[in-house]
């Protein structure tokens, strides 16, 4: 192979990001070395078990992602901006908004909520970690490595180019060739390991850490919805494997799944696909749902209205989202009567989801409302993602499909969705929980500026989409006629709104790191209800020092402070077993990084090797019988004194 | 993450991390569920198309495929005796069943490549149409399960050796007996929706 074959050529764009990966490379590694940090670097993050500091991985790649991923999104705007631009040409539109879906998705979303959940949810339940710390660590290298290997393919070896769907046949060897969809499997493939991982975790975590009292309908509703989350992952991400599994198969050893030849079945790929894509748009929803629960209680200051049909309306969701895969491609034929059936279980889920917006309204009326940003974000969601929610019933209906399927009404419709539902959620969850995890707030001034350019913008980009979708203009063209300037140009003006308040965002994160004050309460926003509020801020490693023990509603906080309870009750203090910090995680997911790496350019021999090392990482770590350590009671004690500002003369 | 020890419960329930493990498991399990049933169902959608190449009931051999179900259905037994005797305390009698199921596993495999050798032979390969490609992955998915479920035995016959019956070691033993029960079960779907099926329909 060529040095020019393995590096993609001839893209002033493409060799615009190779430099500023060499360059944001090479300061990161002169910035690590200058402070002397390597150290800290491996001590502190990359061996970590701790739920928090892993929790604050995730979000940070999560950040990340949304950085690349949106670029990718602006650049197709640009192209789209006039009619008959020049700026992409259609190869590269194609792998543009082939990578903007897929990481958006897999990159953004999931661990954005995924490292929320890793932060709150031990909290909320009042567990000291989670269930299985190595796993948990495990989990999120699979997620990083994987996150790597599918962002690298854009300046080697040639990004993926067949959309977020990867369908069959143009995603196969014949009409495909190339390392391109080869990365998309395998990036996806082991950043799949993970979240199947987490899921289990999590699940685990709910189910049995939780502090005595905490009954299943005592539990916040965040934690609900995660836990719920953590079925649908269960049972969906399975079917992703295997999906992603035969069609590497078909590519690499030349099987006939999803083939012409050999009598294949190119649409089952389509379905496989939908059968995990469809509960997998409920794994990214039903968290957000469950942090604007969470926020709209308590700025409402009000305890959230219809807690138990919340957590029905939550289930009922996570069982329809298996029944109604379908209707992603109604037009594929499948023939009135099938598709009659899909049509009504996906008007169905309209059902419990009203339920929910009903039971937010209902919480808000005559409550006494404040409204810090993360309040905005979540009073600006209900009415946006309704918009897209009554659009979401329109497409469902087989017959007016036909009318709508692949246009740009389709795509406004899960913008609408995706971005004020987990985009919206994911920013006033981390402001929310921003204290607890860095001990400091964020500005709210500078954090209201990025909430109305955001807003605005995305109304203003999304919104003209749905007209230009009933004026015809088909999802992934890569230039527009004349007649659908105007509304293209609003749109393109939009995204940009968009992006600059995600940069006035990231800059109310630096800013807040330098002017901030730190010293707050553990009850942040002093509204707080659930029993994240209770630690000190920040939350020592052990999260709490005792549990509270008289637990009566859901509002875990509000009880405790009734009683005058605290997580610090100096008689009960006992030693807490920890877990030890282990480079394990973060080398057995490099290994299988390269092995998936040779696999792509299917150099087998290297793949087999990497595949044989990771086994080897597998029975050393079988063989470790690290028992972790103890935090002693004088420790505990003279800690939580500090943390929480309590004198030290108490003799 | 503490570790009350509670006297009545077996060995590998002792601990809360060993419950908890055991419960991660099962529901490893249903994960496991998934990804078979979506094996399976690939499989059947699948059936027949054989484009070019040999038909299903041209290359299965019941004797072979009976065979295989004899011996692994065996090895689930032995592999329940090996939990009985680590609830008898006996590290011996765990070990040789342990052995046992090992060298039952082992023969299963052995029997498992003779026979993928032998419809290559024939003219039956991954390659071959869209119905072999199911087929071959299907029960090559299960071959897998079961190398990786005889590394693991291995593994732990190993631990065994060094540390005798303790609340982690058991706990392991139980988790790996779990999931060699599971994938018998999964064998028995096999040998009745791939092979008797395949030889009739």
């Amino acid at each position: 192979m060529q040095l020019d074959e393995f590096f993609v050529t001839g893209e002033p764009l493409i060799y615009a990001g190779m430099v500023a990966i060499a360059v944001v490379s090479a300061a990161i590694v002169f910035l690590l070395t200058y402070f002397k940090k390597w150290k800290w670097l491996w001590q502190e993050w990359l061996t970590t078990v701790d739920h928090k500091k892993i929790g604050v991985m995730y979000i940070l790649v999560a950040l990340a992602m949304i950085f690349r991923a949106g670029v990718d999104a602006l650049m197709m705007r640009l192209q789209l901006a006039f009619p008959d631009m020049n700026f992409l040409n259609s190869q590269h539109y194609n792998e543009v908004f082939t990578t903007h879906g897929t990481i958006m998705i897999f990159f953004v979303a999931m661990p954005f909520l995924i490292g929320l959940m890793n932060v709150v949810v031990p909290l909320q339940i009042g567990a000291r970690d989670f269930a299985f710390p190595y796993v948990n660590a495990l989990s999120f290298w699979s997620l990083f490595f994987g996150a790597m290997l599918f962002n690298i393919s854009f300046v080697i070896g040639g990004a993926p180019d067949t959309g977020w769907t990867n369908y069959a046949p143009q995603a196969g060897a014949v009409l495909n060739p190339g390392p391109g969809i080869n990365f998309y499997l395998l990036g996806l493939q082991l950043s799949g390991i993970g979240t199947l991982a987490t899921g289990i975790n999590l699940m685990v975590t709910i189910l049995r850490m939780r502090a005595p009292g905490i009954t299943l309908f005592k539990m916040p509703i965040f934690s609900w919805s995660t836990l719920i989350t953590s079925f649908i992952i269960v049972f969906a991400f399975p079917i992703l494997t295997v999906a992603l599994a035969l069609m590497t198969v078909d590519r690499i050893f030349g099987s006939h799944f999803f083939t012409l030849a050999g009598e294949g079945l190119p649409m089952m790929w389509a379905n496989l696909f939908w059968l995990w894509g469809h509960p997998e748009v409920y794994i990214v929803i039903l968290p957000a749902f469950g942090i604007f629960s969470e926020i709209i209680a308590t700025f409402a200051r009000k305890q959230l209205f219809g807690y138990k049909t919340m957590v029905w309306a939550i289930i009922l969701i996570a069982g329809l989202s298996f029944v109604v895969w379908v209707h992603h491609f109604f037009t594929m034929g499948a023939g009135a009567f099938v598709n009659s059936i899909f049509s009504i279980t996906t008007m169905a889920i309209a059902v419990p989801t009203g339920v929910k917006i009903f039971n937010w309204l209902a919480t808000l009326y005559k409550s006494k409302i404040i409204f810090p940003v993360p309040m905005l974000w979540s009073l600006a969601f209900i009415p946006s993602f309704t918009i897209g929610g009554v659009t979401g019933v329109m497409l469902g209906m087989a017959a007016a499909d036909y009318q709508y399927h692949n246009t740009y009404f389709l795509v406004s419709h899960f913008h609408y969705v995706l971005i004020p539902g987990t985009v919206f959620a994911s920013f006033a969850g981390l402001v929310f929980w921003y204290p607890k995890l860095f001990g400091h707030k964020l500005n709210e001034k500078i954090g209201k500026w990025a909430f109305w350019l955001f807003l605005i913008g995305f109304h203003v980009c999304f919104f003209p989409q749905y007209f230009l979708g009933l004026d015809g203009m088909a999802r992934r063209v890569f230039t527009v006629g004349p007649e659908w300037f105007t509304l293209n140009f609003i749109s393109t003006v939009g995204a940009f709104t968009m992006g600059l308040g995600f940069m006035v965002f990231v800059f109310g994160v630096i800013y807040s790191f330098r002017y901030s004050t730190r010293d707050l309460p553990g009850d942040d926003w002093q509204y707080g209800r659930t029993l994240e509020w209770a630690t000190p801020t920040p939350v020592p490693k052990y999260n709490f020092a005792t549990l509270p023990e008289n637990v009566r509603t859901h509002d875990t906080l509000i009880d405790m402070k009734e009683d005058g309870e605290t997580t610090f009750d100096e008689k009960k203090l006992e030693s807490i077993h920890m877990p030890s910090y282990t480079g394990q995680p973060f080398i057995m997911m490099a290994i299988l990084f390269f092995a998936s790496f040779a696999l792509v350019f299917e150099w087998i021999t290297l793949a087999v090797i990497g595949l044989i090392a990771t086994i080897v990482m597998m029975f050393i770590r079988s063989f470790d019988y690290d028992e972790g350590y103890h935090i002693e009671v004088d420790e505990l004690r003279e800690n939580e004194r500090r943390a929480r500002g309590l004198d030290d003369d108490r003799e | 993450m503490t570790e009350n020890n509670n006297n009545t419960l077996p060995l590998e329930y002792s601990t809360e991390q060993g419950q908890m493990s055991i419960v991660g498991f099962w529901i490893f399990v249903a994960a496991e569920v998934a990804l078979f049933a979506t094996l399976f169902a690939t499989y059947a959608v699948l059936f027949g198309r054989t484009a070019d190449s040999p038909e299903a009931m041209e290359l299965f051999q019941p004797g072979i495929a009976l065979t295989m179900t004899f011996i692994l259905l065996t090895s689930s037994f032995t592999c329940g005796l090996a939990i009985h005797s680590m609830r008898e305390g006996s590290l011996k009698g765990l070990m040789i069943f342990l052995f046992i199921t090992l060298a039952l596993g082992l023969t299963f495999l052995g029997f498992e490549i003779y026979e993928f050798v032998h419809y290559a032979s024939e003219g039956a390969t991954l390659q071959s149409s869209a119905y072999w490609s199911g087929f071959f992955i299907l029960t090559g998915t299960h071959g897998v399960h079961v190398t990786l479920g005889i590394g693991w035995m291995i593994a732990i016959l190993i631990q065994l050796k060094q540390r005798g019956l303790t609340a982690v070691t058991n706990r392991k033993v139980f988790i790996l007996g779990l999931y060699w029960h599971f994938l018998d079960v999964v064998w028995i779907f096999i040998f009745t929706g791939v092979y008797l099926i395949g030889m009739v329909v």
